[in-house]
């Protein structure tokens, strides 16, 4: 039973590290440019502060993820593992929710404000961030589910049974 | 199952949260939670400006534009009315769960449903205010690699008001962490066997 605990839990931390990592990734190497009315137009992940938090907050939640697949079942350092994956998994539902709304804007512009879409121009750049985004997605919700699982094994029997 | 040895602190952590005093700071924190959230919310939903320009001037008349900057414009305004209004209606039902419910208790589900709730809702908030926080940034600085220009200078009391409402939120995510600690706490201490040892060797 304590096995089969150990490695869904194993198991969840893989997926969420894969997800985290791959989002990192794709990011950093998304960047195309456009020549438009003679001005050369070049996106990156660096130009929007927003990216940024992204990236960074994937970078620590994979690093995070990579120390905690090796650190397990002992005493006190189960509890700060539990601890910490709330931590992180607040940490990525934050980023992911702020790299969403850029690149919403990015996508549809905002007519009231006078913002053009930019995805016209630099569609490579926009696939590229879609593909982080969908892993940073799939990221936040595997820790959700690794944070309730692990509720689940910390507090078992989790339902109590009234005689 | 017996407590091992040196595994005390946390029982007694548990413990202290089953007085009666710890329900009043529980139900304090919720109501302080409920009215940053539904100040946040009505905030942001009710705010809106109207500035006229002058465009252009054909001979002696000026050609007037008037624009507005409303909460509705903006996808990610839309999504931080929401999530705030589902939480203060959460925490709202839990304030009246916890006057008038009593003993309600569903099959043991109780403390379990109460605690993943709370959980559940730190997550909504934080995403809401984080995507409020990151249009309140481009708002008002505008991208230049982008093209995208500010509009915090003409639209002054739009940012004002809009940044207010992003203050309650914040301040509502904090109360929520702290409710969503004390429930899982409040879970632990309620869970029959009390086992929140790691090495949980069941055969």
């Amino acid at each position: 039973m304590a096995k089969t605990k150990r490695i869904i839990t194993i198991l969840l931390r893989l997926l969420a590290f894969a997800a985290t990592l791959s989002a990192t990734v794709v990011m950093v190497t998304s960047h195309d440019s456009a020549e438009v009315l003679n001005l050369k137009f070049s996106a990156k992940y660096s130009n929007s502060p927003a990216f940024k938090f992204y990236v960074i907050a994937e970078a620590i939640a994979s690093g995070y993820g990579l120390i905690a697949l090796f650190l397990s079942s002992k005493s006190w350092v189960n509890r700060v593992i539990v601890i910490l994956d709330v931590v992180i998994a607040m940490l990525l539902t934050s980023s992911i929710s702020t790299a969403l709304a850029e690149a919403v804007i990015g996508k549809r512009g905002n007519s009231h404000a006078g913002w053009l879409p930019i995805c016209g121009q630099v569609p490579k750049f926009c696939d590229h961030v879609t593909g982080s985004l969908i892993a940073g997605f799939a990221a936040a919700i595997l820790y959700l589910v690794l944070n309730l699982y692990s509720l689940y094994v910390v507090l078992a029997p989790l339902f109590p049974v009234k005689p | 199952m017996a407590l091992q040895s040196g595994e005390k602190s946390p029982m007694l952590i548990g413990s202290i949260w089953s007085k009666p005093r710890s329900r009043w700071t529980l139900l304090g924190l919720r109501l302080l939670a409920f009215l940053a959230a539904a100040a946040a919310t009505l905030v942001m939903a009710l705010n809106k400006q109207t500035k006229t320009f002058v465009v252009a001037t054909i001979g002696t008349t000026p050609l007037k534009l008037s624009l507005t900057a409303k909460f509705n414009h903006t996808p990610a305004f839309v999504f931080f009315v929401i999530a705030n209004g589902l939480v203060s209606i959460h925490n709202l039902v839990m304030i009246m769960l916890d006057l008038l419910g009593g003993n309600f208790d569903y099959k043991g589900f109780r403390f379990p449903m109460v605690a993943i709730l709370d959980m559940l809702n730190v997550a909504l908030v934080s995403g809401g205010a984080n995507a409020a926080a990151f249009m309140a940034e481009l708002g008002k600085n505008g991208n230049s690699h982008a093209r995208w220009d500010k509009i915090c200078d003409k639209f002054g009391e739009y940012c004002d008001r809009g940044g207010g409402a992003l203050i309650a939120s914040f301040l509502a995510l904090a109360f929520m962490l702290l409710i969503s600690f004390i429930s899982i706490l409040k879970l632990v201490n309620a869970s029959p066997h009390h086992s929140i040892s790691p090495n949980n060797n069941q055969p």
